[in-house]
C-alpha cells in the first residue's frame, strides 16, 4: 500500500503545483512595496542646480521615484548657504517625508538636519556630508579619495620613483567636506613621506579663473613642479589652462562626477587622471536608501547608514565609450 | 608733512605697490623675474579691463553693479550659441548686441527714469543673471565649444612673449584714455560726472552721455568676458553671484577715482589693479592660506584709505554728497 500512497501524494503535489503555476502566484511583498510610496514627498536641497553633479542626482532621483507616485521637488539655493538654511527651515515646518541635502560645508546645516530628523523627516545627505550624521549618507569617501590621490602623487612624483617630489594642491572651498576630509586623507599619506614636498596648498573657491591664477604663479615659482592635484574637474579647467600656457609637463590629477566633459578632457590632454565617483550610481544609491526608509517606517534618526561610492581612476588609456555619463536632454 | 600733503591717493597706492614689490623682491627669490611679473599682470588683467569699464561709469558719477553678471551671461550665451552650431562671428555679434542692449537699458533707467544707478544696475544684474540661467542655458559653467577655438588665442596666446590678455588690457586702457582725453563725448562724460546740473546748463547732452557710459561699460565688459572664457576654456556664470564686482569697484576706488564722480582717470585703474596683482601674486608665492590672504588684503586696503584720509583730510566745502 505504502508505495501507492506515496505515488498518489507525489502526483497530487506535482499536479497541485502545476495548477498553481498556471494561474500565477502573488508576490507577497508587491502590494506592500507599491503602497508604501504614493503620496510621499521627497525634497532635494542641493548647493546649487545647474552643474553636472546636482543635475545628475536630480535626474536620477526623479526617474527612480516619480514612477512610484512619489513627488520629487528641488529647492535651489543657488550657492547661497543662507538661502539653503532658509529652505531647510521652511521645509521642517512643511514636513516632507524625505529631505535630500547636499551640504555646502560641514557646519552650516548641522543643527537644522538634527531638527528635521526630530520633526519626523528622514534626511539623506549626498556627497558632501555635514558634521551631523543623519539617516543616510551617500557619496564619495573623501578621506579615502585624499589617500588615493596622495598615493597617485607618490607613484608619479616620489623620488623613489624617479620624480623630484614637488607637488601642489588646489582645494575648493576650505570648509566644504570635499576639501576638509580630503586634505586629511592626503596628509595621512604625505606626512609619512618627508621626501614629498607640498610647495603650494591653496583654495580656489571651485572657480576656474582663480585656479588658473594660482597654478600659473606656482608653476612660475617651481618650474620643475611634478604634479598638481585639484579637487574638482570643472574648476581644474583653469589649472589645465595654466599648465598648457606654461609649456611645462605637469601631471594634473583631478576628480569629479565622471561627466562626459571629464572623458573629453582626458582625451584632449586637459587632465592626466580623473578620479571619478559615478553620479548616476550615487543617484541610484540614494533612491534605494529612500525606498528602504519609506518601507521600514522607522523613527527618523534611529539608524545611520553610510554608503561610500566606489572610486575609479580614469586615464586616457582606460576610458571607453561608456566610462562617462551624459545628462539626459532637457525636454 | 607738507610734501606728503600733496600726494594724491593714486600716488599713495602706487607707493604702496612699489614698497610691496621691493619687499617681495628682497624676501621672495622668484618674485622679481620677467616671467613672474608677466604672470602677475596677466592674472589681474581681466580685473583691470573690468576696472576700466567701471572707472568710466564712476567718473561719470554712476556705478555699474550689473557689469559682471552681464559679462558672464552675454559671453556664456555666445558660447552656447556656438555649441548649438552657430558660426562664431555671428554668435559674437549676437552676444555683443545683447550686452549693448542691456547696457542701454541700464543707461535709460538711470538717465531718463532717474533711478539711482546703484539700484538700477543692482536690479538689472539680478534680472540679467536670472534671465540667462532660465531662458538661455541650463548649466552654470559653459565650456568653450570646438567651434570657438579661434578665441583661445585671446586668453592663452602670447605675442613676442607677452600674454595676450595683458595686451588686451593695455589696448582697452589706451582706447579709454584716448576717449576720455581727446573725444568730445569723453570730455562731456567727465563734465557730467563732475557736476551734472552745470554740464546741462552749459549745453552738454547730459542724459545721452549717461546712457553712453553704460553702453561702453557693457561693451568693455563683453571684451573682458571673452578673454575670461578664452583663458580658462569655459565661462563660469557663478561669478555673477560672487563678490567679483566689488573687487572691481575696489580697484577703481583704491586707485583714486572718487565715487562722487568727475575725478580720476585710467591711470588710477592701472595703479589700483597693480597693487591687487602684487598682493595676490606675493601671497600665492608665499603659499599663505586663503583665509589669511583675505585678512591681509583687507588690512592693506584699510591702510591705503587711512593714509589717504590723514594726508588728504576731507574738506567740508568741497565734499560732495555721496563722497566716500
Amino acid at each position: 500500500m505504502k508505495p501507492i500512497k506515496a505515488i498518489l501524494v507525489a502526483s497530487a503535489v506535482i499536479l497541485g503545483t502545476g495548477t498553481a503555476l498556471a494561474q500565477g502566484i502573488d508576490d507577497p511583498t508587491r502590494d506592500a512595496y507599491y503602497s508604501s510610496f504614493p503620496g510621499k514627498r521627497v525634497v532635494f536641497v542641493p548647493v546649487a542646480m545647474g552643474f553636472d553633479l546636482t543635475e545628475g542626482w536630480a535626474a536620477g532621483l526623479r526617474s527612480a521615484l516619480e514612477p512610484l507616485g512619489i513627488t520629487f521637488e528641488i529647492r535651489d539655493p543657488n550657492w547661497s548657504t543662507d538661502a539653503g538654511a532658509q529652505a531647510i527651515t521652511s521645509l521642517i515646518s512643511e514636513k516632507p517625508d524625505v529631505l535630500v541635502v547636499h551640504n555646502p560645508d560641514v557646519q552650516s546645516y548641522a543643527r537644522l538636519l538634527k531638527k528635521a530628523e526630530e520633526a519626523g523627516i528622514y534626511v539623506v545627505q549626498v556627497n558632501m556630508r555635514s558634521s551631523y550624521s543623519t539617516d543616510a549618507f551617500v557619496g564619495a569617501d573623501y578621506v579615502g579619495m585624499g589617500e588615493l590621490i596622495a598615493e597617485r602623487l607618490m607613484a608619479k612624483c616620489s623620488p623613489t620613483n624617479g620624480g623630484n617630489g614637488k607637488v601642489a594642491i588646489t582645494q575648493g572651498v576650505l570648509t566644504a567636506a570635499a576639501s576638509a576630509y580630503q586634505m586629511q586623507g592626503i596628509n595621512n599619506v604625505l606626512s609619512q613621506h618627508p621626501e614629498m614636498q607640498l610647495v603650494s596648498n591653496q583654495a580656489a573657491d571651485w572657480d576656474a579663473t582663480k585656479a588658473k591664477n594660482i597654478a600659473a604663479t606656482v608653476i612660475q615659482q617651481h618650474p620643475d613642479l611634478c604634479a598638481i592635484a585639484g579637487f574638482w574637474d570643472v574648476m581644474d579647467m583653469g589649472t589645465a589652462a595654466a599648465i598648457k600656457e606654461s609649456g611645462k609637463n605637469v601631471h594634473l590629477i583631478t576628480q569629479g562626477g565622471g561627466n562626459q566633459s571629464a572623458c573629453d578632457g582626458l582625451k584632449n590632454g586637459t587632465y592626466s587622471e580623473v578620479v571619478v565617483y559615478n553620479v548616476p550610481g550615487q543617484a541610484r544609491d540614494m533612491a534605494v536608501m529612500i525606498k528602504q526608509l519609506l518601507q521600514l517606517k522607522q523613527e527618523p534618526g534611529t539608524t545611520k547608514t553610510t554608503l561610500f561610492t566606489p572610486l575609479e581612476i580614469l586615464t586616457k588609456d582606460n576610458i571607453g565609450p561608456g566610462s562617462c555619463w551624459t545628462l539626459p536632454e532637457k525636454s | 608733512m607738507r610734501v606728503f600733503g600733496r600726494l594724491s591717493q593714486e600716488q599713495i597706492v602706487f607707493g604702496l605697490a612699489v614698497l610691496l614689490c621691493i619687499g617681495f623682491a628682497i624676501v621672495l627669490p622668484g618674485f622679481l623675474t620677467a616671467d613672474n611679473l608677466l604672470t602677475l599682470v596677466r592674472s589681474v588683467s581681466i580685473l583691470g579691463i573690468l576696472g576700466v569699464a567701471m572707472g568710466l561709469v564712476v567718473i561719470g558719477r554712476g556705478i555699474d553693479l550689473s557689469l559682471v553678471a552681464l559679462m558672464a551671461i552675454s559671453v556664456a550665451w555666445t558660447l552656447q550659441l556656438v555649441a548649438d552650431g552657430m558660426p562664431l562671428t555671428q554668435a559674437i555679434v549676437l552676444g555683443l548686441a545683447v550686452s549693448m542692449v542691456a547696457g542701454t537699458i541700464n543707461g535709460v533707467l538711470v538717465a531718463y527714469v532717474e533711478i539711482p544707478a546703484i539700484f538700477a544696475t543692482l536690479a538689472m544684474g539680478t534680472a540679467i543673471y536670472g534671465f540667462g540661467r532660465y531662458f538661455l542655458f541650463g548649466l552654470d559653467v559653459i565650456y568653450l565649444p570646438e567651434g570657438a577655438h579661434p578665441l583661445l588665442f585671446l586668453g592663452q596666446g602670447t605675442v613676442l612673449g607677452v600674454p595676450v590678455p595683458i595686451l588686451v588690457f593695455a589696448g582697452v586702457c589706451l582706447c579709454a584714455y584716448l576717449f576720455l582725453r581727446y573725444t568730445k563725448a569723453g570730455r562731456y562724460l567727465r563734465a557730467v560726472g563732475d557736476n551734472p546740473q552745470a554740464a546741462r546748463i552749459t549745453g552738454v547732452p547730459a542724459r545721452p552721455i549717461v546712457v553712453l557710459q553704460y553702453v561702453l561699460s557693457a561693451l568693455i565688459g563683453f571684451v573682458a568676458g571673452i578673454v575670461t572664457a578664452a583663458s580658462v576654456a569655459s565661462m563660469n556664470t557663478r561669478v555673477a553671484n560672487s563678490t567679483f564686482v566689488y573687487d572691481v569697484i575696489l580697484v577703481v576706488v583704491l586707485g583714486g577715482i572718487g565715487l562722487s564722480g568727475g575725478r580720476g582717470g585710467i591711470r588710477n585703474v592701472i595703479v589700483g589693479t597693480l597693487l591687487i596683482g602684487v598682493l595676490l601674486n606675493g601671497m600665492t608665492i608665499m603659499d599663505i592660506q586663503y583665509t589669511v590672504q583675505n585678512v591681509i588684503k583687507g588690512v592693506i586696503l584699510l591702510t591705503a584709505i587711512v593714509i589717504d584720509t590723514i594726508l588728504n583730510p576731507r574738506d567740508e566745502q568741497t565734499a560732495q554728497q555721496g563722497d566716500i
